[in-house]
């Protein structure tokens, strides 16, 4: 069964409660300190991507198991202004707001999955899973 | 909450014991500037044995401190980052190039001497 807990994206200070919940969970699945810091820190950019960009949103994390398999997964919702054009955002060096996030392809980088729906007008979902080796 | 900044002869000395917000991180940036100035220091080291992530808005905020400590005259040396942050910095795509770093205080604080010329 998968549980999930929210936090609801308006401020700077959510970005800190969020990264919190997400650490919190991923101590409690199990991950090591480097995963920790992984999904610490690629929640950190999405919520500041939302905080940014779309100005309200929602993180949620969900614990998964499935067959056995532990993960965690990320899901960053916003219906902020949303992304022509994803093939770009996804290259490395890419930045709208002159370099404040890393950006999504070091998120993608850091999680084991990555997927992102996104069109203009229709907001953003991102969806980032790490699995417990 | 805004970190404290100690003198130690013409050097600054940094420890950051807790997980950093925006407002504090900017807070920060501020508040070194102005410790440099007052203090004429040559040197600061900035010990992160404490943090255990950083994310690119924190990087860009020490990165930006340590070149504008440098405008000022200012080396800066970064020390004691954890394993896992050095991991993520990576594969986030943050380098943090030509920032001086070193393991520990200890190092960090000869490595300035070093730098210094003395």
């Amino acid at each position: 069964m998968d549980i999930q807990s929210c936090v609801t994206i308006i401020n700077e200070w959510d970005i800190v409660a969020a990264r919190q919940l997400g650490r919190n969970v991923a101590k409690e699945l199990g991950f090591g300190t480097v995963d920790q810091a992984r999904i610490t820190t690629a929640i950190s950019e999405l919520a500041r991507n939302i905080y940014l960009y779309a100005g309200k949103g929602q993180i949620c994390i969900d614990k998964l198991n499935e067959n056995g398999k532990v993960g965690l997964r990320i899901n960053a919702a916003d219906s902020g202004p949303g992304i022509s054009e994803i093939r770009q955002v996804m290259e490395d060096g890419y930045s709208t707001s002159g370099g404040l996030g890393a950006g999504l392809p070091g998120v993608k980088r850091l999680m084991d999955q990555f997927d992102i729906d996104s069109s203009p007008g229709n907001g953003t979902k991102i969806i980032a899973t790490k699995w417990l080796r | 909450m805004r970190i404290p900044i100690l003198k130690l002869h013409d050097c600054l000395l940094v420890s950051i014991q807790w997980e950093l917000d925006d407002q504090t991180a900017l807070q920060f940036q501020e508040d070194l500037l102005h410790k440099i100035h007052e203090t004429s220091a040559n040197g600061v080291v900035i010990d992160l044995t404490s943090i255990d992530f950083i994310d690119s808005f924190i990087a860009k905020v020490l990165g930006d401190v340590i070149n504008m400590s440098k405008l000022m005259g200012a080396k800066v040396v970064i020390t004691g980052i954890q394993p896992a942050v050095a991991i993520t910095l990576i594969e986030l795509g943050i380098g943090l190039d030509d920032v001086l770093t070193a393991l520990d205080l200890e190092k960090g604080l000869e490595k300035l001497q070093q730098e210094l010329g003395d």
